[in-house]
């Protein structure tokens, strides 16, 4: 590994200074636009990723609207929406089309590609010790793939016949068939396509994450030294690589069923006075395939909110990270069963009962290592000594609407209760709550935690702390009150409740308070991205390591350029977690800072050689080889250290 | 009117706060970096966790016990009272959990504030709570999936051969109903039983296909509402002609998909009548609904049907009071087999005045006063007509 991080000493420090020289001339566009630089891209994705949350947010807005206020006069509305508003109302079928785009914006573009494409590409690299992503150039196109299908996708939104509109989940046939419903042509195709190059992308950037974090660690950063962000984002690639190409192929058969007359999907239709040819196809086949991909989206989504929290609540509570090697095997046994509850989706779509019993089984299991997970970050906060930057306040927050969304799973993967349950607003609750806002305040808490990196400037920690509160309690009004909806019976999707005797009186003023909650919510959203705008022009410049944090990417200069280290990259001599040590001076060690200097902290198992524990062989096959220690800036001394790569490869 | 002042208001609100935060940050940005971590924002976060938890505890209790009143509507099946039970079990573990787990998550961050003079411990692992915090949820756990499990396999094991059967027909956006009806006996059957069907065969009149090779058929009628008798397994077969649509009867808890291609079925008993149900709940407008819960397109929200539970007697007087289909729709013994005609005209009885399509009963529509959905979905008097009817969405 350390081969190929740096190859020989005498060529790096060429290479920086050749590296240093380029980045003054490349033009405009190769250093901001079509940029292979990791910290590039990953600010293309977040900016792309803040845009979209955006635009999902206002489209739940207009279908709160609806649902809040059913009487409601929208033309005021009519100057957006134009003809999807009819005599004030809107439309029942552009309802649907909402629903749809706002799920489809806020998993994918917002919280896959937002979250995961900023933070794997801005973090891996620099929390590894490594010039930039394997590939750089893959790393553009995976970017470049991703803006194609975000033109598109936003394109669909304004053709005649609508978007794609049989909710996010696009289920055939209504989404294979036109003359079901509009967004089934026009809008569906542009959907699919979308979700080609989405995938592509999404791919791209996998494949790069996860050869870089085999490939391009730092010397001494072996695996179990690596940040739990790190293993998280390592596990998300994973993931990815193996679910994302199902969905294509979910979409490509979709594509045929739609355009070239198969019949995958498809089966014994009469629609519109006629009978159509399809016979042998399943619908079932296609939510199979599309909950392969389904439910572990889930956990692509949450895990690298995860991965952030641990490491934000390590730092801000000053403590390391409870159960590190428990955290990473729950990540690991998630990574795992993520793929095999995916039916859980579907007890009552006709699939065989028995294999429903299998997948209650399955599901239930996967409760245990999320459980773990809460459990070892509440420990992480005991006797912590706990600082309260925004990334804190959100990963806390997390922690919270984490449990209380996880919980009702419990209910849900059971499916015996899951037959009343199924597609009522009890799941919205559920999932809005454990997928939504946990992996929304992770990517808020990343935002407010590595916006100095990013920036090199700070955010308003006070405004971030009103932004904190107004969310987290907004989102609590948001959705708590929904598991009462879904108790009661309320479907989801629905575009109206009138037309039913047993739910047409009840909550009516719910409904309602829940569109205010909504709004309220997003104006604090306002906030944010006014703090956001303001901190990257006008925001304090940022210290070398403002929140006083162990990993690598606080040794890099404070506006790093390409290459991330000026200069020779850092070595690793111990975990990321080393806060409060006894006897330490300072309350954190940073991973740079070898063992023999901190002899006051070091633990028995750190000193003796050959002990087992976090890598004390190395420890001592490292003095040999460096005399001193390597430091933060550049240390432009040729050192023989050849041969500590050996001991790394061991690994 | 008021969008304009409300407009003003906002933009105003913003202004303010804009003006705000920059005095502070200006006022911050003379005092510079603050020396401690020990900050006043850091106490007024630290408090407000406390703050949230007090508040939110008693907003959460509150609200749902305000809510409880139209928690799971009174069930009518005795499957429905054990899932009910079931999900009562698990939400108290659950709420118990998450009170518990909240009270620690938001007291510690309290409790723990950051201090200067003190240093957080360093505490990275513990095996022994691991394993028990592993351990005791994984118990817990397989306890209500085993419970659950045990209610699902009563569920859905094969309906009882003496089962009702209805077959609904999902098609947008209404239910068609289909029943077996009573007069098996004439063609030498001990069961009613349905006759088969084609998506190939239907048209106009026939909207859900009814194959009359199968001399089942015959005796096939169409209802507009679903009456079902009280105390006796009810079985319902579930298609649908077009996209997915889903079978839920929220009193009854039951949900099914209706799958084009792919016949589903799910079998309950109802033990409450709908007199029974209205008496209890003291409302004598009551009835049972259908709804549909897979989104299914513009009229998704308007799919509903009226149940009707009654006494054994009373639905084998409906049942017979019904006349099949095909004797109201006489053209269609041309599609009979010659070999079965004679048959088939056993089955539907001599030819009673002019031929009507109307396949419902005058005196059953009268019954009825159901305040259908009104919005894209008008009720069809005659069912036949819906097909031709152009769909918004084409």
């Amino acid at each position: 590994m350390a081969a190929v991080d740096i190859p020989a000493k005498h060529d790096m420090a060429h290479g920086d200074d050749h590296d240093h020289d380029h980045e003054h001339h490349q033009s405009f566009i190769r250093k901001y636009i079509f940029s292979e630089d990791h910290k590039t891209i990953a600010r293309q994705y977040l900016f792309s990723g803040i845009f979209w949350a955006f635009l999902g947010g206002a489209l739940s807005l207009i279908f709160r609207l609806q649902l809040g206020f059913p009487k409601m006069d929208m033309t005021f509305l009519k100057p957006i929406l134009g003809k999807w508003i009819q005599e004030g109302k809107l439309d029942p079928e552009f309802y649907l089309a909402l629903v749809t785009m706002h799920g489809t914006i806020m998993v994918f573009f917002v919280l896959t590609a937002g979250l995961s494409g900023t933070f794997s590409n801005f973090l891996i690299p620099l929390q590894i010790g490594a010039r930039d992503m394997a590939s750089g150039f893959l790393n553009m196109l995976s970017y470049w793939f991703f803006f194609l299908s975000s033109v598109i996708m936003l394109t669909s939104l304004f053709i005649e016949t609508g978007p794609a509109a049989g909710g996010w989940t696009v289920y055939p046939p209504l989404s294979a068939l036109p003359q079901a419903l509009n967004g089934s042509g026009m809008g569906m195709t542009m959907w699919l396509v979308a979700m080609a190059f989405f995938i592509v992308s999404s791919l791209l950037g996998s494949i790069n994450y996860i050869t870089t974090v085999i490939n391009l660690r730092t010397r001494g950063m072996s695996f179990s030294r690596l940040p739990l962000t790190i293993w998280a984002f390592f596990l998300t690639a994973v993931i990815g690589v193996l679910s994302f190409p199902v969905l294509f192929s979910a979409a490509l058969l979709l594509i045929f069923d739609r355009s070239f007359g198969t019949s995958f999907y498809l089966s014994e239709i009469y629609i519109g006075g006629e009978a159509l040819h399809y016979v042998g196809g399943s619908p079932l086949l296609y939510q199979h395939l599309f909950w392969f991909l389904g439910h572990p989206e889930v956990y692509i989504v949450l895990l690298p909110a995860l991965g952030i929290t641990s490491e934000i609540i390590a730092t801000n509570s000053r403590k390391p990270i409870f159960g590190y090697r428990a955290m990473i095997g729950s990540m690991m046994a998630i990574t795992v069963l993520s793929f095999v509850v995916w039916a859980h989706h579907m007890f009552v779509s006709g699939l065989n009962p028995f294999l429903g019993s299998i997948f209650m089984f399955l599901t239930l299991i996967i409760a245990v290592p999320s459980a773990v997970k809460a459990f070892n970050y509440i420990t992480t906060l005991w006797r912590g000594n706990i600082v309260f930057t925004t990334g804190m306040l959100f990963s806390i927050g997390l922690v919270s609407v984490f449990i209380s969304g996880g919980l009702t799973g419990i209910a849900l993967g059971n499916s015996a209760i899951d037959i009343q349950l199924h597609d009522t607003y009890f799941v919205v609750a559920h999932f809005h709550l454990v997928m939504g806002s946990a992996s929304f305040f992770g990517l808020m808490a990343g935002v407010y935690h590595w916006f100095p990196k990013m920036f090199g400037r700070m955010m308003d920690d006070k405004l971030g702390a009103i932004h904190f509160w107004g969310t987290f309690i907004g989102v609590y009004l948001v959705f708590f009150p929904m598991h009462y909806m879904g108790i009661a019976g309320f479907p989801r999707r629905y575009y109206s409740f009138t037309g039913f005797e047993v739910w047409k009186e009840l909550y009516l003023d719910l409904t309602g308070f829940i569109t205010i909650a909504a709004g309220f919510t997003a104006l604090f959203q306002v906030l944010f991205l006014y703090n956001f705008i303001h901190s990257i022009f006008r925001g304090r410049r940022a210290p070398q390591n403002p929140w006083r944090s162990n990993t690598l990417e606080w040794t890099a200069p404070i506006n790093p350029g390409h290459g991330n280290w000026v200069g020779e990259i850092p070595s690793v001599y111990r975990w990321p977690y080393d806060y409060s040590k006894p006897g330490a001076k300072e309350d954190f060690i940073p991973q740079h800072i070898p063992l023999w200097e901190t002899p006051e902290s070091n633990l028995s198992h750190e000193i003796e050689p050959g002990a087992v524990g976090s890598g004390g062989e190395k420890v001592a096959m490292d003095r040999q080889g460096d005399i001193e220690a390597p430091t933060i800036v550049n240390n432009k001394e040729e050192k023989g250290r050849i041969d500590v790569a050996d001991s790394d490869k061991k690994e | 009117m008021t969008s304009i002042i409300l407009g003003v208001g906002v933009v105003l609100i913003v202004v303010i706060l804009a003006m705000i935060f920059r005095v502070q940050s200006l006022i911050s940005m003379v005092r510079g970096t603050p020396t401690t971590r020990e900050t006043t924002s850091n106490k007024v976060n630290a408090v407000m966790w406390m703050v949230f938890l007090v508040l939110g505890t008693i907003g959460a209790v509150w609200s749902s016990i305000v809510a409880a009143e139209y928690f799971l509507p009174e069930a009518s099946s005795p499957h429905g009272r054990k899932t009910d039970d079931l999900f009562w079990i698990t939400m108290g573990i659950t709420g118990a959990v998450f009170f518990a787990t909240h009270v620690l998550l938001f007291y510690f961050p309290w409790r723990y504030q950051f201090r200067e003079n003190r240093k957080a411990s360093y505490y990275p692992d513990n095996n022994k709570l691991e394993v028990i915090w592993t351990v005791v949820p994984a118990i817990v756990l397989t306890l209500l999936v085993l419970s659950g499990w045990k209610v699902w396999r009563d569920i859905t094991t094969e309906a009882p051969e003496d089962a009702v059967v209805v077959e609904l027909i999902g098609q947008q956006f209404q239910w068609e109903i289909r029943y077996p009806g009573d007069k098996h006996a004439v063609i030498g059957k001990s069961r009613p039983e349905l006759g088969a069907f084609d998506f190939r065969l239907i048209d106009a009149n026939n909207i859900v296909g009814i194959d009359y090779t199968d001399e089942n058929s015959f005796d096939d009628f169409m209802a507009r509402e679903i009456h079902i008798p009280k105390n006796r397994p009810v079985l319902l077969k579930i298609r649908a002609k077009d996209v997915l649509h889903s079978v839920f009867l929220p009193h009854f808890r039951v949900k099914m998909d209706a799958v084009p291609g792919m016949p589903t079925n799910f079998w309950f008993v109802a033990d409450k009548s709908t007199e029974e149900m209205r008496a209890e709940l003291n409302n004598p407008e009551f009835n049972y609904e259908l709804a549909c819960t897979e989104v299914c397109g513009r009229g998704h929200f308007s799919m509903r049907k009226i149940l009707i539970v009654e006494d054994e007697a009373e639905y084998n007087k409906w049942v017979a009071a019904q006349t099949p289909w095909l004797s109201r729709n006489r053209g269609y013994l041309s599609k009979v087999p010659d070999n079965l005609r004679e048959k088939a005209l056993r089955v539907i009885g001599p030819e009673e005045g002019p031929s009507s399509t109307d396949s419902v009963p005058a005196e059953d529509a009268a019954s009825v006063p159901a305040p259908e959905a009104k919005k894209t979905v008008k009720m069809v008097s005659n069912p036949g007509a819906s097909v031709e009817k152009p769909k918004t969405a084409q």
